[in-house]
């Protein structure tokens, strides 16, 4: 008997992407953020997103197992929300809050919806949201842990070591008229949540979903830059290179714009839509940074893209080959 | 079962104005922050939503089809007008606390619904009992709700501390948002348990329709909530 032979239903030629390869390259993609955050904040940062995965996959399977459907938690998905959850929030965060944060993006954002594919908005922001308005103080307590101490015969244990990390956020500085370091906003030596601080890393992983084809570059270009066009026209700097890099560097854009802007279910599928989505998301951050009482806006900007998303596809959709185009004239 | 005794059986399971029929949302999402002020909602229109029951029910057959509706609203705001004033002047605290709603309960589609649907048809005395049982429904419904809202939003149950105040409280429950969240859970917790309710029994073709198939006493609207059980039957 020869393979040759072999008798199969279309389609023959299948893709090799499955939703698991995808989540768990996405999940590689954020290592090296989450690893320089546990540099940065000592491994009180590990636990918090041990945390946050371990309880938004429990979560699921939980959920499908009390609803007798098929148990979905080894796709990855739910890995990958905890993951950008426990990434958004700062490192002193109360591990029952971080808990109940994620059981929130999972069980009221995603699955009640229908689980992966129907959430209409992403469930780490979601979760991230429901933290703000339920701990709003905790969310924005980025005092350090501890000072490290350089002697460990001190009594400092690995657990609250934290290197030299000022109180406030460098965006917060920005806002109070202060100046911050550009070099150390790229790399990532300032305060603020768990996986935003270090822009390169998020780079370096952004770099490899690019490469792998996960995500295109679309939406995080279009965003970052109708971001940098909205600062340069209404930041009241003007072409101010150092405010402009600070600000794009600072607070979550680059980890919103690379992780969860393009996050496939709650961004638009159509060209024209991805670009009209990022135009919309740079401008909305601009508003929230500039206008608002906060000195961050990445995640609600997302949150208000995800919500009009539906309406962009509507008005970007293709048209039918044949049947909806203009009538050629004679 | 006694007539009477049936209708606040009605009212307060088998067609409970908050989780059954969700009616009345405003009220209900907006003012029970705290089980006290969701009782004192509750009690307030369940006070108009009696009376209003039984005056409508008086006037029923003077009352001119087409402007119907009019004529309800007359009725019931005039009852609105007096029980604020009667706040106002003997329950001051009350009237504060829901201040803008009071007025709003004009408006309130229970007592609406139940004119159109109960008392325009009905004798006065079934239809004030059917207003006592809708009101405690919605009442109860408010408390529920706003027990729940406080105990997670604030650790507290009718303002005594339950939960310790080392325990922050999650205070979005306290939150406009919150309120969505909890009319979900309750109406959720009633469907898995099944209790009774009007639209959660399924025995025969007509035990499906919410007006109980009797098209005589159908004014049509209802009919859109019963279009997939009749184009069924139409169709057999």
């Amino acid at each position: 008997m020869s393979d040759m032979y072999n008798v199969s239903a279309s389609p023959h030629a299948r893709s090799k992407v499955t939703t698991q390869r995808i989540m768990f390259d996405v999940a590689l993609a954020l290592v090296p953020a989450g690893a320089f955050g546990i540099y940065n904040f000592g491994l009180r940062a590990l636990v918090v997103m041990l945390v946050c995965v371990g309880a938004c996959v429990l979560t699921e399977f939980v959920y499908e197992k009390l609803m007798k459907k098929t148990v979905t938690i080894m796709d990855g998905s739910a890995l990958v929300t905890g993951l950008l959850l426990a990434y958004n929030l700062p490192v002193s965060m109360p591990l029952w809050m971080a808990f109940l944060g994620s059981v929130f993006a999972i069980l009221i954002v995603k699955m009640v919806f229908g689980g992966l594919g129907q959430n209409f908005m992403n469930p780490a922001l979601g979760g991230r949201a429901f933290l703000v308005a339920s701990f709003g103080s905790y969310m924005n307590n980025f005092e350090p842990v501890k000072k490290v101490a350089t002697d460990v015969a001190g009594g400092a244990t690995p657990w609250d070591a934290v290197d030299a990390v000022s109180s406030a956020t460098p965006l917060a500085m920005l806002k109070n008229g202060e100046t911050v370091d550009i070099l150390d906003m790229f790399i990532g030596n300032i305060n603020g949540t768990i996986g935003e601080v270090s822009a390169l890393a998020i780079l370096v992983g952004a770099a490899y979903l690019v490469i792998r084809k996960v995500i295109s570059l679309r939406i995080p270009l279009t965003y970052i830059l109708s971001f940098v066009v909205f600062m340069i026209l209404f930041g009241g700097k003007g072409l101010d290179v150092n405010f402009l890099l600070a600000h794009v560097c600072g607070g979550g854009l680059m980890l919103g714009a690379f992780f969860m802007a393009t996050d496939y279910v709650t961004s638009p599928i159509t060209v024209g839509g991805q670009v009209i989505f990022g135009i919309f998301l740079g401008v909305l951050t601009g508003i929230f940074r500039v206008f608002g009482g906060s000195s961050e806006g990445v995640s609600y900007a997302i949150l208000m893209g995800n919500l009009i998303v539906p309406l962009i596809e509507k008005i970007t959709l293709p048209k039918a080959f044949g049947r909806e185009g203009r009538k050629h004239e004679k | 079962m006694n007539k009477y005794l049936e209708r606040l059986y009605n009212g307060i399971i088998k067609e409970n104005p908050t989780f059954v029929l969700m009616l009345g949302m405003c009220p209900t999402l907006a003012v029970t922050t705290c089980a006290i002020s969701g009782l004192q909602m509750g009690l307030t229109t369940t006070a108009v939503l009696i009376m209003s029951n039984f005056l409508i029910s008086l006037l029923r057959n003077v009352i001119p089809d087409k402007i119907r509706i009019p004529a309800y609203i007359v009725v019931v705001a005039t009852l609105v007008t007096v029980v604020e004033l009667l706040l106002e002047a003997y329950l001051y605290t009350v009237f504060e606390t829901l201040g803008l709603y009071i007025p709003l309960i004009v408006v309130n589609c229970i007592i609406l619904g139940r004119a159109e649907s109960y008392a325009s048809k009905n004798t006065p005395v079934l239809s004030a009992f059917d207003g006592i049982g809708m009101g405690i429904g919605f009442t109860f419904g408010l408390t529920t709700i706003g027990l729940v809202r406080e105990l997670l939003g604030a650790g507290t149950v009718f303002n005594f501390q339950v939960i310790p105040e080392a325990i922050d409280p999650i205070k979005i429950f306290v939150q406009p948002a919150g309120a969505f969240f909890v009319l979900a859970l309750l109406t959720m917790l009633q469907n898995v348990f099944k209790l009774k309710s009007a639209t959660n029994v399924e025995k025969s073709e007509k035990d499906k329709l919410a007006c109980g198939g009797n098209c005589m006493e159908c004014h049509g609207y209802q009919c859109i909530a019963n279009k997939e059980v009749l184009t069924e039957k139409k169709d057999n």
